[in-house]
């Protein structure tokens, strides 16, 4: 039956649990290592990047209020769902990125373990970043971490989809809400990855994917004030990476720099610990 | 009813001002390349105590080479257990010379001799003596078996608190194993120079410790030096900002504690006699130059009149006054130039149409003071809500139920403490989970120690000091090269 036309998708953005395309009307072509053309993604606008950040700032609402026990099971769902899916990113990540079989696999497989990794952390990381604190007086004293709030993140150029999670799973699993913009070149996992998503129980704006240009939409978001960080790990050229700093400092943004690390190796806490704030609270002892 | 009260004087013979002070480098006194001078004023009398020297570029780079010598050669490949003994060594001669670095802070800054003395001092040698002990334990600090110091560290600190500030910046760069350019801010210079003494007589090895004294200029030269690996700011918003523009694009670390606006909020089941105390230390303590002082007062409606009936008795017996005068609350304004400050402001809460009191107290012929000012009928919008004032001035407004005073207490862009009165403890750990700030002080306020993290949510800064959370400002996971990519949390 080589003969059954297929039905082809359309890529489109992926903000507040909806699939939108972008409001600016406009794609750009994906192409795979082979220059074959694979689709047109929709090339996300400033608009769209702030209609992403009212998303965020909803979904952080409920995702920081639900209990940390939810937070991990909603990863783990995550990582069920893409399980099932395991096929299609294979190919996804084979066009993407021009790996073999064997490489592609194993690159979504680690990403899927990536995403079990940091949904067993949701109830453990407040216990390893966080302690009581023997004060020199009657005072109960403790420091917990808490989310830091709405984060912008440019996901990694080459790594398309391992790189994207490894991003991605830091950031919501302390309950923050996230704005991320996807690999330009190969933003296709990226657009399969927000259909797993929107069915993994995932709140509508903890996780907003934007594709497009990263230098047109990312200025916008270091400076917008209801954006609290941003984890530039995907900015590639230096020159940028130095004026989203810039722009970020106006709202004294907490800020991640470009980097990277070899996305196969198991990470330590530091992504986890960039994107929470450290709370303490003192209340007196007495009878 | 009034009090008479006898002068009850602090001596100042205990100690010695030099006619002027050299920079510290390298372990010793040196003369300002520019021969450059400035003086540094008591503010309680407005008499000159001191000519200071003014560090230019040549005096920053000398500073930064001597401290990336000392880091190369001797402080980062000395044993943790080495460190902390020369930490320790410190924490104990601060101690043995406490009342006279009590006595020098309040000549320079103007603060009350009984926080100086109560407060300030005994909390810098805390310091020393907590971090002394992290120096050899450093692997369980949370970021791997063997982490690295970053190098050398430029730490700019402010005049409120001068030589507590000191503290807070040296005292976990140095049990980490970084080397230190430090610059006291200028009008308050005198315990760093007198710190600098203290590091001789512990013989630190010369070098781990440098202290520039000078104004924004000379803080300018350390931020942008290419020698400096890690920046350490505590002081305005404005400056924070510019601090983390300026390092945009580099690889140095940074870690900002700018300024606030806390909402110190009433219940009407607090015990409103406690609650008063806390009110006052909230926002009077050390003149209200806190930055995480209480200036918002957000009061529960149905307390709201007697709060502040009880509020304003209590303030009246509130003593203005020599700040050498152990029975002084209320000491001078640091500078001419932020009594300025303070006073605009005062000027647009009136102009906004803000109700103002102020305490009936003498203010001295001589200096710069403040009476504590209360302000009602404040709204959001007034600046005297919205903007840190730095002094005795306080904003009063109210709210019906636990959400409003949540909206109210979050709606501002600083996040640094808030403070909670309620004898319900449910509420009161509700409360504490929703509040954007990074200390929350639960019937009590403006408490500090060595073991608890301080610091600031939104533009009130990022990065902790003091606790196990204070050294990751110091440290760097020693092989993961994922890790090197955090810049400025």
């Amino acid at each position: 039956m080589n003969d059954r036309v297929e039905v082809r998708k359309t890529y489109k953005l992926f903000i507040g649990g909806a699939f939108p395309r972008s409001e600016s009307g406009r794609t750009y072509e994906v192409h795979d290592t082979d220059d074959k053309f694979l689709a047109n993604a929709a090339k996300a606008s400033r608009k769209d990047g702030r209609d992403a950040v009212l998303a965020a700032r909803k979904g952080f609402a409920a995702w920081s209020s639900a209990t940390a026990y939810n937070r991990g099971q909603v990863l783990y769902r995550v990582a069920e769902v893409m399980e099932g899916r395991r096929e299609q990113f294979i190919t996804d990540v084979q066009a993407a990125e021009g790996l073999g079989d064997k490489k592609s696999a194993r690159v979504v497989d680690s990403a899927i373990d990536r995403l079990v990794w940091y949904a067993g952390w949701a109830d453990k990381y407040a216990q390893v970043l966080g302690n009581t604190n023997p004060v020199a007086g009657p005072y109960f004293n403790f420091t917990i971490p808490e989310p830091t709030g709405v984060v912008a993140a440019v996901a990694p150029q080459d790594s398309s989809l391992l790189g994207l999670v490894s991003v991605i799973a830091p950031i919501v699993v302390t309950g923050n809400a996230l704005i991320v913009i996807a690999s330009t070149k190969c933003p296709i996992p990226a657009i399969t990855l927000t259909e797993v998503l929107a069915t993994a129980d995932v709140p509508n704006g903890v996780i907003n994917v934007l594709t497009g240009d990263p230098a047109e939409i990312t200025p916008w978001l270091a400076s917008h004030g209801d954006v609290n960080a941003i984890d530039l790990t995907g900015v590639t050229s230096q020159d940028l990476a130095k004026q989203l700093e810039i722009e970020a400092a106006g709202t004294v943004k907490r800020v991640r720099r470009p980097a990277q690390p070899n996305w196969l190796t198991t990470p330590d806490l530091g992504r986890l610990a960039s994107f929470v704030e450290i709370k303490t609270v003192w209340h007196p002892i007495g009878a | 009813m009034t009090f008479e009260y006898a002068p009850a004087l602090e001596s100042r013979a205990i100690v010695s001002i030099a006619p002027s002070y050299g920079l510290f480098i390298n372990g010793e006194f040196v003369d300002p390349t520019s021969g450059k001078m400035f003086k540094t004023i008591n503010p309680a009398t407005e008499e000159v105590l001191a000519e200071i020297s003014e560090a230019n570029q040549s005096d920053v780079n000398a500073a930064v080479n001597s401290a990336r010598r000392a880091y190369d050669r001797i402080w980062s490949v000395m044993s943790g257990r080495d460190r902390a003994k020369y930490l320790f060594r410190i924490a104990r001669l601060l101690q043995e010379r406490a009342r006279e670095f009590a006595v020098l802070e309040t000549l320079d800054n103007g603060k009350p001799i009984r926080e100086s003395r109560d407060i300030d001092v005994p909390l810098a040698a805390a310091h020393f003596f907590y971090y002394a002990g992290w120096a050899d334990k450093l692997e369980y600090a949370g970021l791997g078996p063997n982490p690295a110091p970053l190098g050398v560290a430029g730490q700019i600190i402010p005049w409120n608190f001068p030589l507590l500030m000191l503290a807070w910046k040296l005292a976990p760069a140095l049990a980490c194993g970084n080397t230190v350019v430090l610059k006291p801010a200028e009008t308050t210079s005198l315990t760093a120079l007198l710190f600098a003494e203290i590091c001789q007589q512990a013989d630190l090895p010369p070098g781990v410790v440098n202290i520039l004294t000078g104004a924004g200029d000379t803080g300018r030269m350390i931020v942008e030096h290419d020698g400096i690996n890690k920046i350490a700011f505590t002081g305005s918003t404005e400056v924070g900002k510019s601090i983390q523009r300026a390092l945009a694009g580099t690889n140095k670390k940074l870690t900002l504690e700018l300024g606030g606006k806390a909402a110190n909020i009433i219940f009407d089941d607090a015990p409103i006699d406690q609650a008063v105390e806390g009110i006052v230390d909230g926002i009077f303590f050390n003149q209200g130059h806190v930055c995480c002082a209480g200036s918002r007062l957000l009061l529960q409606e149905s307390i709201a009149e007697e709060t502040i009936a009880a509020l304003k008795l209590r303030l009246q017996t509130l003593r203005l006054g020599d700040p050498l005068d152990k029975n002084t609350d209320i000491g001078a304004i640091n500078s001419r130039e932020q009594l300025d400050k303070i006073e605009e402001l005062i000027k647009a809460g009136d102009a906004e149409g803000a109700e103002r009191w102020t305490a009936p107290c003498e203010i001295p012929q001589q200096g710069w003071w403040c009476a504590p000012t209360i302000f009602t009928n404040v709204t959001q919008a007034h600046r005297i809500a919205r903007e840190e004032i730095f002094g005795p001035v306080l904003s009063v407004l109210t709210f019906r139920t636990p959400d409003e005073a949540v909206e109210k207490a979050n709606k501002t862009p600083f996040g640094l403490s808030a403070g909670i009165w309620s004898e319900k403890g449910s509420r009161i750990l509700w409360m504490a989970k929703q509040l954007r700030a990074g200390v929350i002080w639960a019937n009590t306020f403006n408490r500090f120690d060595p073991t608890s993290p301080f610091g600031g949510y939104k533009e009130s800064g990022f990065g902790r000091e003091g606790g196990i959370q204070g050294l990751s400002a110091y440290l760097q996971h020693a092989n993961a090269s994922d890790d090197q990519a955090r810049g400025t949390s």
